[in-house]
């Protein structure tokens, strides 16, 4: 199981901060939402595109990145501090 | 090997109080005669933005990664220039037109580093930090979106390195 942290936007739409996702690991950031997708269908129009960004223990990473048991993982929009 | 600031030198903090600019330049001075340039940089709540009138503005952040991501970004800047202290404020929580956001703050010996290093750490913050802001505008809240200028200002930088 996959604790998976939401931020901006995605905490607002969700209505929640975080979700505890069943999927098995070794996974894909990809195969991730597409698993958030598959059990909230509902997710799918803000998860979807490329616009949403990951990190995986507090570090930005791409779709491509393996999350593996035990990572903290963040789904939020693009970032606008400054 | 260029000079580097001891870890009491790097003060980087995130919070909800607002900071005192005259306060922070007198923390760059004090013992810190090798120096002859410190520039920095204030960012501030504007009143329109992207087409509307902002009344209010909230940050919200990612607590832990965006210290980390803050440590990190400022570490790249004392790998590339030779500072002798650097000053990062960020604030967060609620914000009204005109009050200050950001305050990012180098020392070097010459004004070259010292330009260059706070203008790197900004460009590097805008897009690498995990903050989100919300502006409250005549139109209603809105999410500010992101800005395809900030991601051309940041690959600015990596084409240096070539």
């Amino acid at each position: 199981m996959i604790h998976v942290l939401f931020f901006a936007q995605l905490k607002e739409v969700f209505g929640q901060s975080s979700y505890d996702l069943n999927i098995e690991t070794p996974c894909s950031v990809a195969q991730l939402k597409q698993a958030l997708i598959a059990q909230n269908p509902n997710w799918a129009e803000s998860l979807s595109g490329k616009t949403i960004m990951c990190a995986v223990n507090q570090s930005m990473v791409e779709d491509s990145h393996i999350i593996n048991d035990g990572d903290e993982v963040a789904l939020f929009p693009p970032v606008t501090g400054g | 090997m260029h000079q580097k600031p001891t870890p009491e030198d790097i003060h980087i903090r995130v919070q909800t109080d607002d900071f005192d600019v005259a306060h922070e330049y007198h923390e760059m001075r004090e013992d810190n005669s090798k120096d002859g340039a410190i520039v920095f940089f204030s960012g501030l709540v504007r009143e329109m933005n992207q087409g509307s009138n902002v009344t209010g503005l909230f940050l919200e952040h990612y607590p832990g990664m965006t210290e980390n991501s803050l440590n990190q970004i400022v570490e790249q800047a004392t790998a590339r220039w030779p500072l002798s202290k650097v000053r990062l404020i960020h604030r967060i929580g609620q914000l009204k037109v005109s009050d200050q956001i950001v305050f990012v703050a180098v020392s070097s010996a010459h004004r070259e580093a010292a330009f260059e290093a706070c203008h790197f750490i900004m460009d590097f913050l805008k897009k690498r930090a995990p903050f989100w802001k919300k502006e409250t505008t005549n139109k209603g809240d809105r999410w500010v979106e992101a800005l395809e200028k900030d991601q051309i200002a940041l690959d600015k930088w990596s084409k240096n390195d070539d």
